[in-house]
């Protein structure tokens, strides 16, 4: 369903390009999972495909196809129709992503007041439905509370609430656990298990963590320094890297995790 | 709402402790009122007489308690130029200040904002540069100056209005128009201002994280505008405004004079002349107690816009 063809991103105040030569693809009801360390492109990776780069301060080629329309050169009436209601993203950050002023519930269902004509009180019962769905403990309450009321546990279920009230097509989750304690981190990973199982919602799973990766992912592509070094099959990857990177994230996760979790 | 009980407590507090100052100030400066009121020939007798009539010889809190109790119940004491209760004399120049600071707040707001909110839209460059030396310059007028140059282009050459001939609050028409071009002469450093201020924080606002967030669901530039940044960028600009709606009060004193309006300003300016101590401690207590109200109710309405500043407690 998406395909990314040569993307190639370059800031004007960078000597280096932050992504350069990106190709990859993302089947229908696929999760795909992107690694690598900081800083080598997985964020920029993400914004271009949902069209939210910068675009006054960078220079970008390539295509970005989403059932064969590019979203990289769109233009931004077009994206707009595909803002949340294709494609949905999970930022990095969830502190500061969240609008501070704004009730949790008005953010988890802004996507409903945009794109449909739903009157508020199936709004509010939507966004109801998707906070419970992400499991935030008593929906009711959370709704009426402001983004620093909540933990980052919280408010990383609230922005997953948020991204799925409409069903997406696609959704980007950029780091969503990264944040998180271990136990919370593995709620999360089963959370979206499931919405993909149920939904069939597509995903691009970004982590800097081979491991959590691969608890969740078919297939994964590996990003170094702006470059995709290696794509495949998780378990292939893990156990077979080929790319010197690779083989020094995965000798980076300990022993004990890489016995404990063959399958 | 808790907050706000709070907040009122912390006013009420800064008044009394404000107002004693003031009471405590006057009563070292402004000598002994008897001698004030009989002149310095009295006699020995009459003015021990007219001391222990008037209180004088009670300890400064009792006198300062009696003062206090009267100036909330309107009783501010007797002038000594006009024989005549302060609170009788300053009523109608406080009402008339109180038209001239309400009608710039209401020509600084209404302009500043959409002002504001429109440059913030256009960036660098040409407009960028225009736009600061624009800016720079309006804040750099005061008051006073655009004001005689509006009283002599409005009054002297159009006779749109007499400068100096203010009839009074009740010919409506007529005092309209010599307030209006008051206020504008206060407003336009401040619309200036304002406008400035709202502009640099709207511009900040729109490079925070939020925003990204906001367009990735949908929103189009106008609605990332109107649902997400103006609340944001709105806090500083109401304190912003709050002080200066307290300031339009004290900075319309020499913009009356200007335009020989009797508000509070001219009054003041002759009080102090016949050291008419009475109405000029009135008026100060009136001014100082104008400002802390104007800044509580500044806490207020942020608070209301944004729910962390609850949280600072006794601000
Ligand atoms: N708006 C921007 N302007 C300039 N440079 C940027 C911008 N956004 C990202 N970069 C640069 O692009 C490169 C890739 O950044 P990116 O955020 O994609 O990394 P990442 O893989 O997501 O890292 P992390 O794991 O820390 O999130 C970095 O060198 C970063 O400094
Ligand atoms: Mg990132």
């Amino acid at each position: 369903m998406l395909e990314i063809r040569d993307l190639h991103v370059k800031f004007h105040d960078r000597d280096r390009e932050a992504v350069s030569g990106v190709s990859l693809h993302i089947e229908d009801g696929e999760i795909l999972g992107l690694v690598g360390e900081s800083g080598s492109g997985k964020s920029v990776t993400a914004m271009s495909i949902a069209g939210l780069l910068p675009r006054r301060q960078c220079d970008y080629t390539g295509e970005i196809l989403l059932d064969g329309k590019d979203l990289l050169h769109a233009d931004r009436a077009e994206l707009r129709k595909l803002h949340g209601k294709e494609i949905g993203v999970v930022f990095q950050e969830p502190m500061s992503s969240m609008d501070p002023l704004m009730k949790i519930g008005e953010q988890v269902e802004e996507v409903l007041l945009i794109h449909t004509k739903l009157t508020k009180e199936e709004r509010r019962r939507m966004a109801l439905e998707a906070m419970a769905a992400v499991e935030l403990a008593d929906p009711e309450a959370v709704y009426d509370k402001y983004p620093h009321e909540l933990s980052g546990g919280m408010l990383q279920r609230a922005m997953i609430a948020a991204a799925i009230v409409i069903k997406p097509r696609l959704l980007l989750l950029d780091e969503p656990t990264t944040a998180l304690d271990v136990t919370i981190q593995a709620q999360i990973l089963d959370l979206l298990k499931k919405l993909n199982r149920e939904s069939g919602i597509s995903m691009l799973f970004i982590s800097h963590n081979l491991n959590v990766v691969r608890k969740l992912c078919r297939r994964v592509a590996v990003m170094q320094r702006g470059v995709l070094v290696e794509e495949g099959e998780t378990e292939t990857v893990f156990h077979h890297p080929q790319h010197p990177y690779t083989q020094r994230l995965v000798a980076a996760i300990p022993t004990r995790c890489r016995k404990e979790d063959q399958p | 709402m808790k907050y706000a009980a709070k907040r009122i407590a912390t006013l009420l507090v800064t008044m009394v402790v404000v107002s004693f100052l003031a009471f405590v100030a006057f009563d070292l400066i402004s000598g002994d009122p008897a001698e004030m009121m009989l002149g310095t020939e009295a006699t020995p007798e009459a003015l021990a007489a007219l001391r222990e009539e008037m209180g004088l010889n009670r300890p400064l809190v009792v006198r300062y308690g009696d003062w206090l109790l009267g100036f909330v119940t309107g009783d501010l004491g007797m002038s000594y130029d006009y024989y005549q209760p302060v609170g009788e004399l300053l009523a109608p120049k406080i009402l008339v200040t109180l038209c001239l600071s309400l009608l710039s707040f209401v020509i600084i707001t209404v302009i500043s904002i959409p002002l504001g909110i429109w440059s913030a839209q256009r960036s660098g460059g040409l407009f960028g540069a225009v736009h600061t030396t624009g800016n720079q310059l309006f804040m750099a007028i005061p008051p006073f100056f655009t004001g005689m140059i509006l009283s002599w282009v409005f009054g002297t050459i159009l006779h749109w209005f007499t400068p100096g001939a203010f009839p009074g609050l009740t010919n409506v028409p007529v005092a309209l128009k010599h307030l209006l071009f008051a206020s504008v002469a206060i407003a336009i450093p401040r619309i200036a201002m304002t406008g400035r201020m709202l502009r640099s924080t709207i511009r900040s606002e729109q490079r925070k994280s939020y925003v990204r967030t906001a367009i990735s669901r949908g929103n189009d530039r106008g609605a990332v505008l109107r649902r997400h940044v103006l609340k944001n960028a709105l806090v500083p600009v109401v304190t912003f405004l709050a002080q200066t709606m307290a300031e339009i009060v004290a900075g319309g004193i020499v913009v009356e004079q200007v335009f020989g309006i009797p508000g509070l300003g001219r009054m003041l300016v002759v009080s102090i002349a016949n050291r008419d101590y009475p109405v000029v401690q009135a008026i100060v207590v009136i001014l100082a107690f104008w400002v802390v109200l104007a800044g509580t109710v500044a806490d207020l309405v942020n608070a209301r816009i944004d729910p962390r500043l609850q949280l600072g407690g006794d601000a």
